[in-house]
């Protein structure tokens, strides 16, 4: 029953990306294989139907900004491992998941129920939000791990998490 | 909404089991009722389109709020995520 499933190829060669991309950035892929390559194989998919890997757990409305919080990795990924263990869809664990300090299990949606109906929305920043104009350069903030910078323009990929460009935002 | 019907010898609770075909949870949990030989019906709400979709969707919100997959109604009683100590007690496995 444990035996190793079959997968293409293209499935194979991304699992071993994402999993020296999570490792070299302090992130751990889900031990279990089976579990881990059919999720792998679930991001292709969802990458050929809507051309950006949305998360395999959750249902995408098909327009980027809609689905730009659960496109992998996703915005609820550090706070969820840290609290529960694992990601959403458990392609990302922690150690005390793999130890089995923590039990296994699906974990509670940390998306708001207001983005599962409508699609993501920008929280406006509040008016008294500071911007200080006398910063030599504007500081952006990666929206999936928190990685600062400060720059003309955000970076292509983030080089923590190898999240994309569209998902930073203007810090300071 | 077209269902797709999974025959089983234990077929004394009527399940609907709502699902991702690229989930992982969603697969776990036809897995276990599978292996249980437990009669169902499921739907793969992702490869619905236009109007099928939002009718499958809405009807998950309906069963459990949040709208997350898999969601499992057994007879009056809803299971959200693949949780199988909940599944073997309302299907008294």
């Amino acid at each position: 029953m444990n035996a190793e499933e079959r997968f293409p190829d293209e499935v194979l060669k991304t699992y071993e990306r994402l999993k020296k991309e999570a490792e070299e950035a302090g992130y751990r892929l889900n031990p279990d294989r089976n579990f881990t390559l059919r999720l792998v194989q679930g991001l292709l998919e969802n990458e050929k139907r809507y051309g950006y890997l949305c998360c395999p757990c959750r249902l995408a409305f098909g327009a980027k900004d809609k689905d730009v919080d659960v496109i992998c990795p996703c915005y609820y990924r550090d706070s969820d491992v840290e609290e529960s263990g694992a990601c959403y869809c458990a392609l990302y664990v922690s150690d005390d998941w793999i130890s089995g300090k923590k039990k296994h299990g699906s974990i509670p949606e940390s998306r708001p129920a207001r983005f599962m109906r409508d699609g993501y929305s920008e929280t406006p920043a509040p008016p008294s939000s500071p911007t200080p104009s006398s910063l030599p350069l504007p500081v952006w903030r990666c929206k999936v791990c928190g990685y600062l910078c400060a720059r003309p323009d955000p970076p292509g990929k983030c080089p923590v998490c190898k999240a994309g460009k569209d998902r930073f935002e203007r810090f300071m | 909404m077209k269902f797709t019907h999974v025959p089983g010898q234990n077929a004394k609770h009527r399940v609907t089991l709502y699902a991702l075909s690229t989930c992982g949870w969603c697969h776990k949990t036809k897995g276990f009722l599978d292996t249980n030989h437990v009669q169902y019906e499921y739907i793969d709400v992702d490869q619905c389109q236009g109007d099928e979709r939002s009718e499958a969707s809405n009807k998950v919100r309906e069963l459990n709020p949040r709208g997350s997959f898999p969601t499992v109604q057994v007879d009056a009683e809803v299971v959200t995520g693949f949780d199988e100590d909940r599944m073997r007690e309302l299907l008294e496995l």
